[in-house]
This record gives C-alpha cells, sequence and structure tokens, in this order.
C-alpha cells in the first residue's frame, strides 16, 4: 500500500490528517503536481493510493474512509452524506474561492463565494447539537471537511466572518496534533501562498454565472435545466441598450496601410505561424495558425483595436532543398511557386492578413545578422563541434531532413534525421540506426563540423522572470504553458544555430562562412522581417513592449520555439524587443481516423477544398466548429455535413431566412413596428447574455466555444418563431396582427445581430444577411462595443432587400463521393508504397480505384444485414414519434451508410440511388 | 433526473414499497425523510441505503478495498460526470476506456451499485456516441452493453445498439 501526494495540494492535506488519525501503516511519497501516478487517468490526480490488490484510489475522500474502515471505523450513512456534500457542493465553492484568493488576489470576494455552503454547515452542526459532524467522535467526515476547509478558514485575510457553530468545530478539530502535523506537511507554514504552484495547475472553475457552454447531451431531463432563468433587471438592461442608437463612428472595416500603433490605443500585434512553402498547407494546418488568427483578428477589428496581423511563408532550410531536388527545380524556383499556392489557398479561405510575405528577402538576412552579431557582441553564442552525418557520395553533410533511418526510440523503420513521423520524439540525426543518405540512398558516415550554439542556460534567469510575467498576465493556452512548463524543468541545453546548407541566411562570421542559420533561429525573426517588408517603420511593433502587445498562434508542435528560443534571442540580443504576450497554441486536428500526413498525402489539402463545391465560409464554420482547442479533434465528412445541415441550414439559415421571409411576405419588405411584452424582453435578456459570454470567450481566445453562442442565439430566436405563430397571427385581427409585427421585428434585428456576431467566422455569409437585410454597416462595430451592445438596428419602416436562403443541404451520396475521392481507404496501400513521399497528391484520385479495397466478405455482409434492419427500425420509430428532422437526418445518414457498407460486402455496386432513399 | 435513477434501483433491487423522494436545490438533489432521524440527502447516499435495505451490501464491495473503489466511483459519477462538458465527455470516455481494459466491472470482477449508478449517468452519453466513437472507447462500449443487459438494469432507458463486430478498420501510421 503506497500513497502519493504533492506538496500544496489541499486534498492531500486531507489523506495526510486521514493517514496520522488512523495512525496506518503506509508509504508516502511526494511527487511532483504534474506526476501520473494513476496509469488511466488523462490528468494527474493527487493524492493516490495504489492498494495492495493492484487497484487505484485517486479520489481523496474514498482514500479517507479507506483508512478509516482499515482501522475499524466504517463511515455510517451521515458520514458518507457529509463526504458527498463536501465533492458535489463544496468543493465547487471552494476551488472558485481558492481560484480568486490565490491566483487572481480576489481575497475580498471569498466570502460570496463560501457563504451558501458554510452557512449550511453552521446550521447542521448547530441543529446536531453534538461536538463533531456526526456524533460525539471525530469521524472521518470531520476530518476531510475540515481539512478541505483549512485553507480559507485558517487565513484570516479573507474575512470569513465567525459562525457561532462552525468555528468551534473547526477549532475543536485543528487541535489535533495530527491536523496540526498534516498542515505542516502540505503547506509548509506558507498558507494560501503555499498553494500556489497547485492552483495554477488546475482549471479554471466556472463560476455559478459562466455556465458551461454546452449541455453534456441531449437528455430532455438536462435540457430542462439548461433554461436560463432572466431577472427583471437583465430585461430592463437589455430593453434599454435596445433603444440605443448605433454607433456612428469611423467603419471598423476600413483600414489605412501601413497600420502602426496609436498611443491610447490597444495596439495588437498578431502573427500567426508561418508556413513551411515546401509543401501544400492541409486542413489541420489551416484551422491550427492561419485561420484561428484571421478570426480573431477580424474579431479584433470589430472591437475596435488597432491591430496589424501578418503572416508568410517559411522558405529557408532543407526541407526547401528536398523538395527543389524532388521536383528538379532550384529552391528559388519551388518557393516561388509554392508561396503563390499558398497566398492563393488563404486567399480562398478568406484569410485577411494585413501583409502576407516570405522569409527569403533582404530584411530577413539584414535583421537575422543584426541579432545574430547582438548575440555574438553579449557573449551568448558558443563553439562546439558537432558529430554530424555525410554523404561521401554527395559529398556534403546531411542535415536533419536529409537523413533517414530506423528510429532508436520506437523502431519506426522511416524515421527522419530530426523527428520520429510516428512517436513524435526528437532524434539527433547521428542516433539513428541504419541512417540512409535521402538523395542517394547510401549509408553516410559520421564527421566532425564546427557550429555555433545560442547560449541558453545563460539566459535561463532571464526567460523566467520574463515567462513568470507573460503567462501570468497574458493568456496563454494551457498546453502553451505545460510544454514551456516541461521545458524548462528538464534544463535547457545549448541550442545550435548554424547548418551545412546552402538555402539560408549565411551566418555573417567570418569562421562559419560556409554555413546558414538554423531555420528555427531564423523563422521566427521571419516574422520581424516580413513586418520590415510591410512597413519600413516595423521597429514601432517590434521593438515597443510598452505600447504593443503580442499573439503568437500555431500549433502546439510549435510552442517550445516561441516560448523558449526566440524569447532568449531576443532577450539575448538585447534591443528592448517586443516579446509574446499571448501565446494561443492548438492541439491537433486528426483526419477521420487517422492523422493528416503531408509526406503520405492522406487528407484534405487547402487546394482541394474548393474543388468540392462546398463555399469556403462553410469550410470555415465546420474548421472553427471542430477547432482542436483544449485537445485533439478529428475532421469528419459525415460530421461535416450533420453539422452543416443541423447547424447551418437547419438551425441558424432557417432562423435568419424565416424571419426576412416574414418582413418580406407580411408586411411588404418594411420592418414592422414593434411594442415589446414582457416574453420579447425576457427574449432580448437571453440573446443579451449569449453575446455577452461570446464577446468573454473571444477575448480570451476561445474561439471554438465562443461559437456555441452564435448558434445558441438562431436556437432561442427559432424557438421564439416558433411558440408566437406569427403566420398564424398575422390573418388574426389587430392585436394579433401588432403581435405577429412585433415577432417578426424583433427576428430580423436579432438576424441582424447575428450576422456581425458571425463576420470573423463565416465573412461572407455575414456580409450577405446585411446585404439581404439591407442593414447599415454601422451596426458592425456598435454590437460588440462593450460587454455587448444589442441594439435595434432595422428600425419600424426600414425597408429589407431580397431574401434567399444562405446555405445548401449536403447530401449523404454527396459526401460520401468526397469522402472516398479524398482517401482514407486506399491510405495502407498507399503508404507501404511510398518510399517516395507524394507529399503534393493529385487532385483527387477516380473514385473506382478506391473502391477496390474493400472486398466481398459474406460474414460481415451478414452482420451487416442485422445493423441494417436495426437501423432501419430505430429510423422508423423515431420517424413514429415525430422526432426532430435533424435527428431523423442523422439516424437516415447513419442507415445510408449501412447500406453502403452492405452493398460493398456483398459485392454490389455501392452507389445507391439517392432518389429512393429520400421516398423510404 | 436523479429520481428516476432512485426508483429504478429500487425495482431492481425488489424493494416493496417505493419511497417518496422529494428535491432540494437548483441542481434538484434528491432527499429522503426518514422516521428514524434527520432526511438523507444525496444521489450516492440514498442509493448506498437503498441497497443496505434491500440487504444487498455485495453492492458496495466485498473488501474494504472495493468498498473504497466503489465510493470513488460514486464520487466520480456525481461529480465528474453530472454536468460534465463536451470537452470533458471525451476525457471521461477515454480514462473510463482505459481503466476498463482489463476488468469487467468497475470493482474488477464484482457486480457493484458504481456499475449501475455509472450507468444509469452514462447512457445519454453513449446515446449520442456514432459507431466510429463507440469503436474508438471500444471497452466502455463492452462494459456499457454488458450492464444494459444485466436483469433489471436498464428499465425504460432506450437499449443501445453495440455492434459485434468492428466496421471502421484501425489502421496505424
Amino acid at each position: 500500500m503506497k500513497l502519493f501526494v504533492s506538496e500544496g495540494n489541499p486534498h492531500c492535506l486531507k489523506v495526510l490528517a486521514a493517514l496520522e488519525v488512523t495512525g496506518v501503516q503506509c508509504d508516502v511519497q511526494y511527487v511532483n503536481h504534474e506526476e501520473t501516478v494513476v496509469p488511466f487517468l488523462s490528468r494527474p490526480a493527487l493524492p493516490a493510493m495504489f492498494l495492495p490488490s493492484g487497484l487505484y484510489l485517486f479520489s481523496a475522500n474514498a482514500i479517507c474512509q479507506y483508512l478509516f474502515e482499515v482501522n475499524g471505523q466504517e463511515s455510517s450513512e451521515l458520514c458518507s452524506q457529509w463526504l458527498e456534500w463536501e465533492a458535489t457542493d463544496l468543493q465547487p465553492a471552494l476551488l472558485l474561492a481558492l481560484h480568486m484568493a490565490v491566483l487572481q488576489g480576489k481575497g475580498s470576494q471569498v466570502s460570496n463565494v463560501l457563504q451558501g455552503p458554510l452557512n449550511y454547515l453552521d446550521q447542521s452542526l448547530s441543529k446536531g447539537n453534538t461536538p463533531y459532524l456526526t456524533g460525539e467522535a471525530v469521524s472521518v467526515a470531520d476530518v476531510v471537511l475540515w481539512a478541505a476547509l483549512y485553507p480559507v478558514l485558517s487565513d484570516s485575510s479573507l474575512a470569513l466572518g465567525e459562525r457561532k457553530s462552525v468555528k468551534p468545530w473547526f477549532d475543536r478539530v485543528a487541535a489535533m496534533h495530527s491536523c496540526q502535523s498534516a498542515v505542516q506537511k502540505v503547506l509548509r507554514g506558507k498558507g494560501l501562498q503555499g498553494m500556489k504552484s497547485y492552483m495554477q495547475r488546475q482549471p479554471a472553475p466556472q463560476s455559478s454565472q459562466c455556465r458551461d457552454t454546452q449541455p453534456c447531451n441531449s437528455n430532455p431531463a438536462e435540457c430542462e435545466e439548461g433554461e436560463r432563468v432572466v431577472s427583471e433587471e437583465e430585461m430592463e438592461a437589455a430593453v434599454l441598450t435596445w433603444s440605443k442608437d448605433l454607433n456612428g463612428g469611423p467603419l471598423a472595416t476600413e483600414r489605412q496601410h501601413p497600420i502602426l500603433p496609436q498611443e491610447g490605443k490597444r495596439n495588437i500585434l498578431l502573427t500567426s505561424a508561418l508556413p513551411y512553402v515546401n509543401n501544400v498547407p492541409h486542413l489541420g494546418n489551416i484551422i491550427g495558425c492561419v485561420l484561428s488568427a484571421d478570426v480573431f483578428s477580424r474579431y479584433g477589428r470589430l472591437r475596435g483595436w488597432n491591430l496589424l496581423f501578418v503572416c508568410g511563408t517559411d522558405e529557408y532550410g532543407t526541407a526547401t532543398e528536398n523538395k527543389a531536388r524532388e521536383e528538379g527545380l532550384t529552391p528559388q524556383q519551388i518557393c516561388d511557386k509554392y508561396h503563390a499556392i499558398h497566398s492563393s489557398i488563404y486567399k480562398w479561405f478568406q484569410i485577411d492578413f494585413d501583409f502576407f510575405g516570405r522569409t527569403t528577402t533582404e530584411k530577413q538576412t539584414e535583421i537575422a545578422q543584426n541579432i545574430f552579431w547582438r548575440l555574438h557582441k553579449h557573449e551568448f553564442l558558443v563553439e562546439d563541434t558537432v558529430e554530424q552525418l555525410r554523404c561521401e557520395n554527395c559529398q556534403r553533410f546531411l542535415a536533419d531532413r536529409f537523413v533517414e533511418g530506423i528510429c532508436p526510440h520506437c523502431s519506426y523503420p522511416e524515421a527522419r534525421g530530426d523527428q520520429c513521423d510516428k512517436c513524435g520524439r526528437l532524434i539527433n540525426a547521428v542516433e539513428l540506426r541504419e541512417p540512409q543518405c535521402k538523395v542517394c540512398r547510401q549509408t553516410p558516415v559520421i564527421r566532425s563540423s564546427k557550429h555555433l550554439f545560442l547560449d541558453l542556460p545563460k539566459l535561463e534567469t532571464q526567460l523566467e522572470q520574463w515567462l513568470d510575467k507573460s503567462t501570468s498576465t497574458g493568456d496563454w493556452t494551457v498546453n502553451a504553458k505545460q510544454i514551456t512548463r516541461s521545458w524548462l524543468r528538464d534544463g535547457l541545453k545549448p541550442r545550435c544555430i548554424t547548418r551545412d546548407l546552402q538555402w539560408g541566411t549565411p551566418v555573417p562570421h567570418p569562421d562559419f562562412k560556409e554555413k546558414v542559420f538554423y531555420v528555427w533561429f531564423d523563422a521566427p525573426i521571419g516574422y520581424l522581417s516580413i513586418t520590415a517588408n510591410y512597413t519600413d517603420k516595423w521597429e514601432k511593433w517590434w521593438k515597443n513592449p510598452q505600447q504593443v502587445e503580442l499573439y503568437n498562434f500555431m500549433a502546439k508542435d510549435n510552442v517550445p520555439f516561441h516560448s523558449v528560443v526566440f524569447p532568449c534571442s531576443l532577450l539575448g540580443a538585447q534591443d528592448n524587443y517586443t516579446l509574446v504576450n499571448h501565446l494561443v497554441a492548438t492541439e491537433y486536428l486528426n483526419y477521420e481516423d487517422t492523422k493528416f500526413s503531408k509526406s503520405r498525402g492522406v487528407g484534405v489539402f487547402g487546394d482541394m477544398a474548393k474543388d468540392t463545391g462546398i463555399p469556403a465560409d462553410v469550410w470555415r464554420f465546420y474548421l472553427l466548429y471542430v477547432r482542436p482547442e483544449g485537445q485533439d479533434s478529428a475532421f469528419s465528412w459525415a460530421d461535416m455535413a450533420l453539422k452543416n445541415n443541423s447547424e447551418l441550414l437547419n438551425n441558424l439559415g432557417n432562423f435568419i431566412n424565416r424571419a426576412g421571409m416574414f418582413v418580406t411576405k407580411f408586411f411588404e419588405g418594411c420592418v414592422p413596428a414593434m411594442e415589446l411584452q414582457q416574453e420579447d424582453k425576457k427574449l432580448l435578456a437571453l440573446v443579451g447574455w449569449e453575446l455577452q459570454q461570446y464577446i468573454q470567450l473571444m477575448d480570451k481566445v476561445k474561439i471554438r466555444d465562443a461559437l456555441k453562442h452564435i448558434l445558441n442565439i438562431s436556437r432561442h430566436g427559432n424557438q421564439y418563431i416558433q411558440v408566437n405563430e406569427p403566420w398564424k397571427k398575422i390573418k388574426g385581427g389587430d392585436t394579433e396582427r401588432q403581435r405577429a409585427g412585433t415577432v417578426t421585428g424583433v427576428s430580423v434585428n436579432i438576424a441582424c445581430l447575428l450576422s456581425v456576431m458571425l463576420l470573423p467566422y463565416m465573412p461572407t455569409v455575414s456580409q450577405t444577411i446585411r446585404d439581404q437585410l439591407n442593414a447599415p454597416q454601422s451596426c458592425i462595430n456598435t454590437m460588440l462595443q462593450g460587454t455587448g451592445t444589442f441594439v435595434c438596428t432595422l428600425r419600424a419602416g426600414h425597408r429589407i432587400g431580397t431574401v434567399s436562403p444562405l446555405f445548401q443541404k449536403l447530401e449523404v451520396d454527396q459526401i460520401e463521393a468526397l469522402k472516398k475521392r479524398f482517401g482514407g481507404q486506399q491510405t495502407t496501400a498507399q503508404s507501404a508504397a511510398s518510399a517516395q513521399p507524394a507529399a503534393v497528391p493529385a487532385p483527387a484520385a477516380p473514385a473506382a480505384e478506391v473502391a477496390t479495397v474493400n472486398g466481398v466478405d459474406p460474414e460481415k455482409a451478414k452482420q451487416l444485414t442485422q445493423a441494417v434492419a436495426e437501423q432501419g427500425d430505430k429510423v422508423r420509430a423515431l420517424k413514429a414519434q415525430k422526432a426532430e428532422k435533424a435527428v431523423i437526418t442523422a439516424e437516415v445518414a447513419k442507415l445510408l451508410d449501412l447500406k453502403k457498407q452492405l452493398a460493398v460486402a456483398e459485392g454490389k455496386n455501392p452507389e445507391p440511388a439517392p432518389q429512393k432513399s429520400k421516398k423510404k | 433526473m436523479a429520481l428516476w435513477e432512485l426508483s429504478s434501483l429500487e425495482k431492481y433491487l425488489g424493494l416493496k414499497k417505493p419511497n417518496k423522494y422529494s428535491t432540494q436545490g437548483d441542481k434538484k438533489v434528491p432527499v429522503l425523510q426518514n422516521n428514524n432521524g434527520p432526511p438523507l440527502v444525496g444521489l450516492v447516499t440514498l442509493a448506498c441505503h437503498l441497497v443496505k435495505e434491500a440487504k444487498r451490501l455485495e453492492l458496495l464491495g466485498d473488501s474494504a478495498e472495493n468498498r473504497a473503489v466503489v465510493q470513488q466511483w460514486l464520487e466520480y459519477r456525481v461529480t465528474k460526470l453530472n454536468n460534465c462538458t463536451k470537452d470533458n465527455i471525451k476525457t471521461i470516455l477515454k480514462d473510463l476506456n482505459l481503466y476498463l481494459q482489463d476488468k469487467v466491472y468497475l470493482a474488477e470482477n464484482q457486480f457493484t451499485l458504481a456499475d449501475i449508478l455509472l450507468y444509469y449517468g452514462i447512457q445519454p452519453i453513449i446515446v449520442d456516441l456514432a459507431i466510429q466513437e463507440q469503436e474508438q472507447y471500444v471497452n466502455v462500449t463492452r462494459w456499457f452493453d454488458h450492464i444494459q443487459h444485466y436483469p433489471g438494469i436498464r428499465r425504460h432507458l432506450s437499449p443501445v445498439v453495440v455492434l459485434r463486430n468492428r466496421i471502421y478498420s484501425s489502421r496505424h501510421h
């Protein structure tokens, strides 16, 4: 039996106190907060107990109960009741309270948060009239609750007030020697501050106001709870805002280049990771950096921030040289070719850069060499010899990607010289087993070569000071902080900045004439040089940390270079550089159930998206809907069709279209007069609340979560129309007609609000909506001011334009065809054959080639027949129950999918006649 | 939502006269008035109470270790699974999937109250899983299928169809 605890973790106080009180013998091991002790949990969970049976306990309360039981004190019903209350009621409040007190310095507000649970505890104690919670003697409930409350009740600065029954009970438990000794072990006399590093690693708690964005499932019982209660004050406030005037200021969309920092404005410099030029970006690359950055920069401009969004292609390095060799071109030709491809893809996706440059420019050489000499002058560069692979046949040193071999960690046979594609570990090329020159397939030899290193250890203290400040004041995503911490924890080593290549920024030092800068020293400098190519006054952005806030967008694999390596270069150069304030990193987007792979050509690539016939805005919507925020996610064709049909078509599009159509059909195209009643006011408040959530989330770059609130608004709107039935009321008497007018007027104004909220996500659709409603552009910079300003933009009498549907249905057969066309199925066969990676996939393999992989399989056919029958029953049952259309559509899609698989298994033509399936 | 779970549990346990429950607070925490003392509050507390009433103590675990494991998963149910966000769902499924890799039930080889309440809590999530996701969390699916077919457990909940063959090929890169 072994107990794992960490210092400063309040839950560990429970178990250590229980251990001392019961006197049970048990090994105790102190570990790091991040240490994974319980093998099956994704997040570190401490305390944890390893039981003799080989099972783990990861709940502090269960561990305490166990210790007491081993000691012969089984918990009573009352005891377990207190423990359940502690876990479900007290803990959420405590977590919030500790978060405020320890991390946010809002100790004064803690008493509000804890008032409810503390009063409950006080009343129960005074009613029970016993010295302890469950009677005359100390029980596990006393120990657990005391330990849970200790951090807040022992700190007098929190001013929680003395409750007449809680106080003596708390003091009584605290007086036990065992408890005092446990406190010393966990908090080390540091009180609340002793918990800081623990609290920093906890996910931020949700306050009671900030409800979960999405109920976890569609259980009807939970949906009832989902209905938000709106107070009178909220309604009044919403009505007041509604009647405000539009903001007459200059349009947010008008930009004057060059954009430079301005006094008194929020000046934001925004970069997205520079895509490697040597390949066509896939959907994962697009959502990971440029699209996310685009949404945020569009949003920022709407918020009235003075914002510059730069990006460009990263063109130097081995990968480009490799590619040039493969395609028989010079590196420069490759760069020109692919830079154009990148530009056109981003243009199609409507990525609105202020400037999209490239790294192979004179400014790059100038700035990179300047930083180099400054680092050299301040003695942050050290020289060392490196063992390197050299191909005698090709007469050159083989840098990272020029060599392939067997991964020393996982034995993957096609590992590259810098990293293994399979296990993801970084590799030193000389460690590869059976290395081969990628060009001539000869075995290279090991030779030594002289190189320059950036002395990261010497910069470590400076870096940590800066990181502490930046991560605590800026919006760094959790993964960005974690990855950075793990780099620092492992200790920094000098990092090589030179390479034996031709295609790169030349090292200006005479002793290293033949060498160029290592791409990761060089590439981030691209942000500076690209800005310099945009404006001569680039230093106003890059050497101006007082005025400028810098946001970096990237996928998580790029984090260490932006949080550790590049800041070290800039810190060492000592030239007042602007360092990153907000580091926003996504996780990975997978393709169906596999990975996108440039080198193996799996997945949808940027240039093919437009060939699908699906509009760019729908692509943007879906990619943002599944944005890998917080964890990996996957692109799935079936899911894309479902989201398009249910969210865009049936929810959002349906609402906006209906609102506009009512104006056109019932009111001759003029917005009717609105007399707000209680129900309308309530809706305004609900919509206002969603808008507020949207802004709060967007401000924190929670792009995917914010999108859900847009969809919530149209859901509210649909329900509102459904309940009020303006199409019936319009045929009634004057009061009824008046009511139809109000409902229509409010709805069409919500549609206008939606168009603004959608702008960052779907710019074209957003503009189309405003065109259809003939809405003034000034609504754009009004609605997103402050915490959200939902004003009545389309007043009574306003004439709207021609309304037409915004979205098209994605049919099952269309999606199936696309799914086939973009692979998935043939990857096994292809990857085996792809010794030479086909990085630019051929423009869509013919469908016939693909279908041959799935063979005839009678056994599978039998099982599928059964599955088809069951699914058929389910669909019929749903239809009989008159279930929601979206639900039925989804189930029908499943059915069709099964039928198709069945057809394949039976060896028939898998393409069903779409007409037939529709009639069913 | 906890109330139907308790009455389903009563039926499974074969308790003759059904109890009358009320709820308290925004979260609708179930409450049972108790003749012998103060009212009992909370889903876990009430469920354990019913098990004891029916004298089916083995459902709470047959050793001190297993009893702790059962309590832990009951706590997991009411803290992690209730009101979880969509992001958390994936973590929960992933963790459970790993945990159940080498186990028949939550408390290894013994069917317990933890299985019952976790089943009730996770059912709405599993209903929503696509076949592909079911396959991704194959151990959870297997456990779930097992519990939903356990005599007397499922009650009014709709059965989730679990395919016995894999229809998505598992690919490695």
